[in-house]
């Protein structure tokens, strides 16, 4: 199905739950609100004729702290009707917290738990919500375009000076 | 300065940074928490998995990832797009020119230059990406016979992926991380004399594949050890998001470079294998290595056949230049783009935002095959025995620089 059909079978099946649409994004995007994201989800993922049946990705965004918002994009993908669909939720930036969506593809499983590792979004409802490729009492969320490294961890130095290229070349003259 | 890099021990650091899920003090009786790893030559890497079990049958698997974390996308987001490729190529490392494939394709689409790319680059690409694919499949069955005790065919495998691996040095000037393909083209064009050479290796190899399939797959040891073993149904894996030889071994023939029919991709003539449960359930750890086996297979047809127009429709001239479309400066309208490829060992996505102003991304997420393919494990493992668990992760084909990115 193309994507014009798409949004509007989405309309007529759940009413306005579309904030705007992105033709220039590939593939081409929604945005609905937080609040409709189950609902949403669930109907893409078991109508006859849209079935979903592929959760591809869950990306983060930070949109930096002037704009004030994060977002969540979620990339499906129906396998029978070889169909894909992104869609965007957006976040408040200091309460980030959505829906997951864990109880319809088990995918959102370990990609939530990545995108909150990464930028403290929280997926409330979620079975298992801890950090996946950080360590458990690693401070902050390195991937917000405000993040700050700590210091030390466990005495390991974080963040080492690295000779600029100034340096380098002195050093080449001495040698 | 000897000071600053002293890892200050305290008996309940790993406990702190990597907790268990499970308490020992709420360990029912019978029950054991047993770990895995990271060190663990089964592991393929530094997974770490802590094994709840009920005497000997596995009742949960928690893996504990992150270990060879190296913050691929930040470090995205403060590069320029044609700078991001070496960091593509250690994710995973085993199949580089694959990621490079799938990242240039992406970029590419996002310039709108895809259709300005010559025809004889496209053939490069795609004859050194099956390459690529020759030698992750190798490692990949290699690894995974001596996972689960047969010695022999490590060897086998490393002997004729070390052919490959000279190829490509000899293409790229590096054995395992190329950087090769660039965004609108190529570093190189191929050597004089690779497509002999190349031609030369496949007749080579086509003999070594029929004793590989005696040496493992048919092999009575291999069959009972793997068959009716870590069976994963298709709708499960489907809601997993299992893709690759992993979703084709549960029988369903998806594979990207037919359903998206990226590259050239279109004009090569190949089979998508798929299991069929031949010896035993459809979906078992055997179906997983016949496919990848088979796979072995249709590579070898689809270089032949870019050979075949390297040779003779896109000669090599002198005049031909592989760098003429690379573009000076990338900088790509304001969008979001979600692209995917055929890796060895799933689909390769990436989402990229791009923010009009600058050649940097401000967003570059790289969906791993590795790692979504790797979250079934539990699923897998639960009911099974510690030793099939071991033989069930080699069966999945992970590469850890790609689970961790």
């Amino acid at each position: 199905m193309e994507f014009e059909p798409i949004v509007s079978h989405i309309k007529d099946e759940l009413g306005e739950v579309i904030i705007s649409t992105d033709e220039t994004s590939n593939p081409m995007s929604i945005e609905i609100s937080a609040k409709d994201v189950l609902a949403c989800f669930n109907f893409l993922h078991t109508n006859d004729q849209l079935y979903f049946d592929m959760l591809s990705c869950i990306s983060g965004v930070d949109n930096g702290v002037e704009a004030g918002s994060m977002e969540v994009v979620y990339n499906l993908y129906s396998i029978p009707y070889d169909h894909h669909l992104m869609i965007k939720v957006k976040l408040d930036r200091e309460k980030a917290e959505i829906p997951s969506v864990t109880g319809i593809w088990k995918t959102a499983d370990w990609l939530e738990r990545e995108t909150y590792d990464m930028y403290g979004i929280q997926f409330t409802d979620h079975p298992d919500l801890r950090r996946i490729l950080l360590t458990a009492d690693w401070e902050g969320f390195p991937l917000r375009k405000d993040y700050e490294h700590q210091d030390k961890y466990r005495g390991i130095t974080v963040a080492y000076d690295i000779p600029s290229d100034d340096d380098q070349t002195e050093d080449k003259d001495r040698r | 300065m000897a000071n600053d890099i002293q890892y200050r021990y305290e008996p309940d650091n790993l406990l702190k940074s990597e907790p268990t899920k499970y308490n020992l003090e709420d360990l029912k009786s019978d029950e054991l928490l047993i770990n895995l790893g990271p060190q663990h030559p089964s592991t393929h890497g530094v997974l770490r998995l802590e094994i709840l079990t009920d005497n000997e049958i596995i009742k949960d698997v928690i893996p504990h990832i992150g270990y060879l974390h190296r913050c691929f996308e930040k470090h995205a987001e403060s590069l320029p797009y044609n700078q991001i490729i070496p960091f593509v190529d250690r994710m995973d490392y085993l199949a580089a020119m694959n990621s490079e494939h799938a990242y240039a394709l992406g970029v590419e689409k996002m310039l709108g230059i895809t259709e300005q790319i010559p025809k004889r680059v496209e053939y490069i690409r795609v004859l050194v990406a099956e390459l690529n694919r020759l030698a992750s499949h190798f490692v990949a069955i290699g690894t995974y016979a001596m996972d689960i005790g047969a010695f022999t065919p490590f060897f086998w495998m490393m002997r004729d992926r070390e052919h490959i691996q000279r190829l490509l040095e000899w293409v790229s000037g590096a054995r395992m991380l190329y950087n090769y393909i660039w965004i609108g083209g190529l570093f190189y064009d191929l050597p004089v004399g690779f497509e002999d050479r190349c031609a030369d290796f496949l007749n080579y190899l086509k003999p070594k594949l029929k004793e590989l399939e005696t040496l493992v797959t048919d092999n009575k040891i291999f069959v009972d050890r793997t068959a009716d073993v870590g069976v994963l149904p298709l709708d499960l894996a489907i809601n997993y998001g299992i893709t690759g030889p992993m979703l084709r071994g549960s029988g369903l023939k998806f594979d990207l470079r037919r359903v998206d029919g990226y590259s050239v991709y279109p004009e090569l003539d190949f089979d998508i294998p798929i299991g069929e449960g031949k010896m035993g359930t459809k979906g078992d750890c055997w179906d997983r290595t016949y496919v990848r086996v088979m796979e072995i297979h249709e590579s070898v047809k689809i270089m032949q056949q870019c050979l075949e127009k390297l040779t003779k429709e896109h000669k090599r001239t002198r005049e031909f230049d592989p760098q003429v479309i690379v573009p000076k400066k990338i900088r790509p309208k304001a969008q979001d783009l979600y692209i995917r490829a055929e890796n060895p060992k799933g689909e390769l996505g990436f989402f990229f935002r791009a923010d009009g102003k600058s050649d940097i991304p401000f967003r570059c997420k790289a969906r791993s095959c590795c790692f979504v393919n790797l979250s079934v494990i539990a699923e897998l493992a639960r009911g099974g025995m510690i030793a099939d668990l071991v033989a069930t992760l080699g069966s999945i084909d992970i590469v850890l620089g790609e689970v961790d990115r």
